[in-house]
Parts: structure tokens; sequence; C-alpha cells
């Protein structure tokens, strides 16, 4: 096979004062006409940083250092500005991952379409509309006479990347590079994308370049892997011999993080339960003004469930499912219209605010941004022991107990005294942990607690909560979109879609024989499952 | 804060300010012993040019006043109005803007509203109506600016509060059991004082260029030198002796200079990320 594009020696400087003196060094690698090249890594690896590098995206004060990328007889890094914008969009054409502000909110889809045509001096403006309307049916997009006059916000998340897609295919480049495509969507609509980027590179023969840190994307869509760590190349090789035999430490840890699909048998619950969810109801209503109606979403439809005591129950649904409304309304941060929440036959929705203020302790929540979680100008120690503080507890105590829980959680008990804008996310993750144990709360809820975080952060702290969990006995609620890590650590699954519980059961029974249609339907949609089929 | 005071210093621009308000205070504060005599006495033949008498460097007014008193004493009232005023603003505009962007629905409404209220009248138009009620004396001037410079205020700490409050930090505030009181005065305040010391900082500036005009007009403390009565007493000579009006004219702008500068130096130090790049 012919190489497309090829890297020597690429190396990126970051500015003084950055936590390592290059982005990216030492990094070689050819990109071959026809195949899907994969360049996995965590945050801070450097992959992003490459695929920038070759469009000439740096950010200011970083700069390609030394190394050459030859591209159809030429080094594009050495190439002026106005000859790399020319290879822009029409050579070499690129997807972001966050589709809503990759496109231009007031621009209609066909317009923004048709300007890449009009940026290279292509076709006639009647011809750019007819190439348009061609482009969005390719991609799959429904209508595309109503979709080349829509504007990116009456898209959905799927649809919007469809669009980007069109957009990078329209000068039919030689590359595609692809930087997280498919990280912000739903793992139904990862599938698809992840399909048509597949069919898509078939079609046109296109070489392209994806960026991921999913292993599981890596085994759907990869013909060989590249992997990064600290801004260097540790392995690559075929997308088989990586995934089946990783030479590397660093390929072999981070495979061994990835949630698998192997279901552990949970003892069967028989403890009474110490959470009790009846019938609950959640509609969402947004006033309308003098000329917009007003509208309404159901965000719960009456859902009900129980917890038992030292039980995880793991609530799994896509984004907009009501999955985290659920959590929220049962701790009151979004007030039910109706329902029951009843904790140890207290119920929670029936008190008024100052019983409420005294009740909160019991249920205590782990939240998914580990950087909004931590108040940024309060001490670590100070996050820890106010709860208890305005409980009751006697200050000495409280922060006694603050230091013992960061211990806890493997922190240094010097943390205590540090801001938190001198932790990482995975430690800050921790501290939030502590932050829920502190006030020794009958069932903590941990929304997407783990979601934000790199897989083999992820892994740490998954095992962190299994092992509290089994230590201390603590009722969870585990909500996630993630089936793989909901697998990891729930005793039972509930699934959740449109804001209705589509089933529950305890994990085996839901992950191997669902019962409902939405269920199997998402289990087939997440990546890699016939990899790790294979593995198992 | 180390850190706060290393990156305020790589602005050159607020060094210089800091440095020419810091001259200022330093005048105002020893005022009286610089110049212990009143800035009212006749000490002088009028008109005198600057630097022709000894003694006399800035030269005399229109009856014989010493012009560089006045100008020290001056400073007194521009920086003590400019202050004050300042603080008064912020102690009605804060609480306001906070509960407004916390409580959101009718307590928004009602405290926006309001606060629409002051923003429709011109404020120097308010300020000179206000004056005109009450005496002229250097607390109702100082009352007078502070009511008209509140609004942007409250609607800074608006904006900041309805954002912060969404922040993740503040429901775990509220699972913590915390008081609403408690998670506004404790958790979202402090998160929301880097915008509010910068605007501060260039209200002080807009305060005194609010007393001067009062003063040009004729609307200030009869009793009290400052800078606008200077130029608003030597406005009908200004082409026989210009330098009645200009000298206390450069006073005013070099304070409302240097304050915008420290507060441009501010904004740069607290909000790094904001900081225009190539610095």
């Amino acid at each position: 096979m012919k190489p497309v594009l090829s890297i020597r020696d690429l190396a990126i400087s970051l500015p003084p004062g950055a936590d390592r003196a290059f982005a990216v060094q030492n990094v070689s690698f050819d990109l071959n006409q026809g195949e899907i090249l994969c360049v996995v890594g965590e945050s801070g690896s450097g992959k992003s940083m490459t695929a920038n590098a070759l469009m000439g995206l740096l950010p200011d004060q970083v700069e390609v250092a030394r190394g050459e990328a030859e591209f159809e007889g030429r080094d594009i890094m050495a190439l002026p500005d106005a000859e790399r914008r020319k290879l822009r969009g029409d050579r070499i054409g690129m997807i972001f991952q966050e589709p809503m502000t990759a496109l231009n909110p007031l621009m209609r889809i066909g317009d923004q379409i048709a300007e890449v045509f009009e940026a290279h001096n292509r076709h006639t403006p009647a011809e750019r509309r007819e190439k348009a309307l061609a482009l969005i049916g390719e991609v799959g997009l429904p209508d595309p006479e109503k979709i080349i006059r829509a504007y990116p916000f009456q898209l959905s998340g799927g649809q919007r990347q469809r669009a980007m897609i069109a957009m990078a295919l329209a000068l039919d480049p030689a590359i595609l590079i692809a930087d997280e495509p498919t990280t912000a969507l739903d793992v139904t609509t990862q599938a698809q994308i992840l399909d048509l980027i597949k069919t898509i590179q078939q079609r046109h023969g296109m070489a392209v370049m994806f960026i991921t840190h999913d292993f599981g994307v890596v085994a759907e869509i990869a013909d060989r892997v590249i992997v990064m760590r600290y801004g260097e190349i540790v392995e690559q090789g075929s997308a088989t011999e990586v995934l089946q035999s990783p030479q590397h430490d660093y390929t072999k840890a981070l495979l061994r993080a990835i949630p698998t699909d192997h279901v552990p048998t949970p003892e069967p619950v028989i403890a009474q339960p110490v959470l009790e969810v009846r019938d609950l109801r959640k509609t969402f209503v947004t006033s309308g003004g003098f000329f917009k109606p007003k509208r309404s979403v159901t965000a719960i439809d009456g859902v009900s469930f129980t917890i038992a005591r030292g039980e995880v129950l793991g609530i799994v649904g896509e984004s907009g499912s009501g999955k985290s409304t659920v959590g929220r309304a049962i701790v009151r941060l979004v007030e039910a219209d109706s329902g029951e929440v009843i904790l140890d036959g207290q119920d929670m929705n029936a008190l008024n605010a100052d019983q409420l203020r005294r009740a909160r302790r019991r249920v205590q929540m782990i939240f998914q941004d580990p950087y909004a979680s931590l108040n940024p100008r309060k001490k670590i120690l100070h996050a820890l022991s106010e709860g208890p503080i305005v409980q009751g507890v006697p200050r000495e105590k409280a922060h006694a107990r603050a230091r013992e829980l960061l211990e806890i959680v493997e922190l240094d008990a010097g943390a205590a005294d540090r801001y938190p804008h001198e932790f990482s996310g995975g430690q800050r993750q921790r501290i939030g942990i502590a932050r829920a144990l502190a006030m020794d709360p009958d069932l903590i809820i941990a929304d997407e607690a783990v979601s934000a975080l790199d897989v083999s952060i992820q892994a740490q702290v998954l095992t962190l909560l299994r092992d509290l969990q089994e230590r201390l006995h603590l009722s969870l609620m585990f909500i996630t979109h993630d089936m793989r890590v909901a697998a990891q650590l729930c005793d039972r699954v509930a699934v959740m879609q449109h804001g209705k519980l589509v089933e529950i059961g305890p994990v085996q029974d839901v992950f191997l024989s669902p019962k409902a249609e939405y269920t199997r339907n998402l289990l087939a949609a997440v990546p890699g499952t016939d990899w790790r089929k294979g593995a198992a | 804060m180390i850190d706060f005071l290393k990156r305020f210093s790589r602005n050159r621009g607020g060094l210089i300010g800091l440095i020419i308000l810091l001259t200022v205070i330093l005048l105002a504060v020893f005022a009286p012993l610089i110049y212990p005599d009143s800035p009212w006495k006749m000490v002088q033949r009028p008109f005198l040019p600057p630097f022709t008498v000894d003694g006399f460097p800035l030269g005399t007014d229109t009856l014989g006043r010493d012009v560089a008193a006045g100008l020290v004493h001056g400073a007194r009232v521009s920086l003590i109005v400019g202050l004050v005023s300042t603080l008064v603003a912020l102690l009605i505009g804060v609480p306001l803007g906070a509960f407004a962007g916390f409580y959101g629905g009718l307590v928004d409404d009602g405290a926006m509203r309001f606060t629409e209220f002051f923003q429709t009248i011109p404020n120097f138009a308010l300020a000179i109506v206000l004056v005109a009620i009450m005496e002229p004396t250097l607390p109702t001037i100082t009352l007078a600016i502070a009511i008209v410079s509140w609004p942007p205020v409250a609607r800074l700490v608006r904006a900041e509060v309805l954002s912060l409050r969404r922040r993740e930090f503040v429901d775990a505030a509220r699972l913590a059991g915390l008081s609403n009181t408690r998670i506004l005065f404790g958790h979202i305040l402090p998160n929301a004082m880097s915008p509010i010391i910068v605007m501060a900082s260039l209200m002080v500036a807009t305060a005194i260029l609010l007393e001067s005009s009062l003063s040009f007009l004729g609307l200030g403390d009869p009793n009290i030198m400052s800078w606008g009565y200077m130029i608003g007493a030597a406005r009908t000579v200004i082409r026989s002796a210009w330098w009645l009006s200009f000298i206390p004219g450069v006073a005013i702008l070099l304070t409302v200079l240097a304050l915008n500068l420290i507060g441009e130096g501010l904004n740069d130090a607290l909000n790094p990320r904001l900081a225009r790049k190539g610095r």
C-alpha cells in the first residue's frame, strides 16, 4: 500500500511554563491510501495536537519545532499559509468532536456546505446547491430539500455530525481527519456515525485518521492503530495485533482498564429497601412569551423502583432519557410534580424546606464534572467539613474526619489544605466521593461520576467505588450512559427511555437476556461488542 | 495572592496607573501638612502664571488663591467622593443583584424593574436633581453619585450569580444542608468577586468625573475646594489665564486615567484566561 501522508520526526513545542516542553515529539507514521488509522490516547497524549498541526490549526504559542509531513509530494509543514489554506477543506477534510460548536449557528446547513465550494472557487452557485443536496443525501440525512434550509439548532446531535461530514467530503479530500467525532454522541447514534464513516471511506477510497480515546471504537473501525502517551507513540500496528496481543505495557494497561461486558454474578438482594420511589413524575414547562407558545417536556413519566440497603442500582439511558432528572428529583434539587420518594419510611417529597435541610444529609450525590463540582475558592478541608459542621458535628471532629476520609479515598491527608485547582480530574472525583461520604449518608447517588475521566483513571475510580461500597456497605444509585461501566459495578440495572423505565432487573438478566427491544438496541450499539465477545 | 501580584505587575499600564494613584493619595493624605492654610485664603496677587513667583509653583487664581494648595486639597475631595460613593453603590447594587440572580422569578423581576427605573433616567441629570433637592454638601453629593451609579453593579452581579448558581458545587452545598443565605454569601459571591473588583475600580473614576462635573456647574459643596469648582471658577478667564482650567483638568485626567489603567490591569490579572493575547 502506498502512503498518502508520511510524517517524519514531528515535534510540537509548547510555550514555556507548560507541564512539558513538547506536546508531541519523535512522532513518525504513515497514513496509507484507503485505510482507517486510529490514533488512541488519553487526554493530554498529544493526539489532537498532531491533527491540528497537520491542518495548521495550532493554538498561539504552540509551534511545530521540527519534522515534516509529506503529502502529495510536498512537505505541508513547510508550506506558506496561503498554500496550506488551499489544502484545507480541499485535499484534507476535518470533522470535530462537538458538532454544535463546529457549525455556525446562524447559517443554514446548505449555505455552510456551499461555502466550502465558494472558498475554493468551485462551481456556480446553482451547481453548489446541487452538490450540497447530493452530499446531504450521501451522508444519510433525511429529506435533503428540508435539511439544506435548516439551521444547526434544528438538527439532532447525530444529524449535525452528518452535516459536518458532508462539509468535510465536499471537495472529495484525499485525507479525512476525524477528531473524536463520536465522543459527544449517544451510543446508538455513535454506532450509526461510525458506520457512515466506514462506508464513505470505502466509497471514496480516502485515508482516514481517526482520533479517539475509546478502544471499543478502535475495534469497530480501525485498520491500523497508533497508541500515544505523553506526546510519543508507544505502539503501532494493525488493529488485530494491537487489540489481541498488545506489546507495550501502557497499551496493556489501557486495554485492561476498559470496562468489560463480563458480568459479575451479584448476590441476590434480600435486605429491605433503603429507598423506595413510587410513581415519580416531572414535566418541565418553559413559560411562553408573547410570541412563543408554552413548551413542555416530560422528563420523568411515572417511574417506580426500590434500592435495597447495600445494593448498587444502575440507571442507564441515553441523553434526554430523564436518568439524571430522577437522581436530582430524589435529592430534591429538582422538585418532582408528583410521586413519593420514601427513604427509610420517610417521604422526602413531603418535607418542608426546613425539615428538608436537616434531612439532606441522608442522600448525597457525586457529580459529573470534577471541575465544576468543587468551589474553586475553598480549600478541600472546607469542602469536606462544611456540611457536617452545618449539621451540628463539632468542628474539630469534622476536620479530623475529613482528613481520615481523604486517606480512605486514597489521597494524601495533606490534600486538605490545598485548593481544587491543584488536583487532577481523577483526584477531584475522589474528593467528591469523600465529600459525599463525609455526610454519612444512607444513599449515594453518583450522576455520571466517571464519564468525564480517562479510561485508566475511570478504572481506578470505579475500583475505589466498588471497594468502598463493599467495605462500608453503601447503597448506591449509579447513573450512567455507559453500559460497560454499569455492568462492572451494579447489582441491578434499570434502563430508561423517554422518561420511562423500560426494563429493570439483576444485571446478568438485563445484559444477557434483555427483554425490552430498546435494551437490545443499546447493547448492540456499544462499540467493540464483537471484539470483546471474541476475547472473552 | 502572590501569584496575583505577579500577574498584575506584569501589566505595565496597571503599574503606571498604580504609581499615579498612589501619588495622588499621598498628596491628599498629607495635604494639611503641605498646605496647612485654607485653600480659600487669598495669598498673593491674582493671575500669577505658574513658575513665576517662588512659593507659588502653579500660580494664583482670579482672587489670588494658591492653585497648588487648591489642587492638593481638591485631591482629598475627589478621592473621598470617589471611594465612598463607590462603596455605597456596591452596598446597594451587590445585594440587590445577588438576590435577584439567586432567587429568580418574582424577586428577579421586581429587582430588575426597579433597577431599570433608575437606568432609564440619564444619570447626570438625576444627580443634578438629587443635589438640587438636597443641600449641596459633601455627604449629599456622595449619596447622589452613589444613587445614580449602582444599577450597572446590580446587573453585573445578577448575571454572575445567574451563571454561578447552576454550577455543581452549588448543588453540592445545597445537599450539605446549607441555608440559602450561606450558599449565596459563602459560595457564590466569593466567586463573583473578580468582576466586581474590576468594575469598582472603574466606578471610582466615573464618580470623580461626576463630582467634578457637579462642582463645575456650581452644584458642589460651597465650603470645599474641589477640582471641578476650580475649573468652573476659571472658565470665564480661560482666554487670559488658561492654566487655571488646564491644571485641575490635567489632575482629573491623570487620576481617572490611573484608575482606568488599574481597572484594566486588575481585569487581566483576575481573569487570566480572558487576558488579551500577545502580552
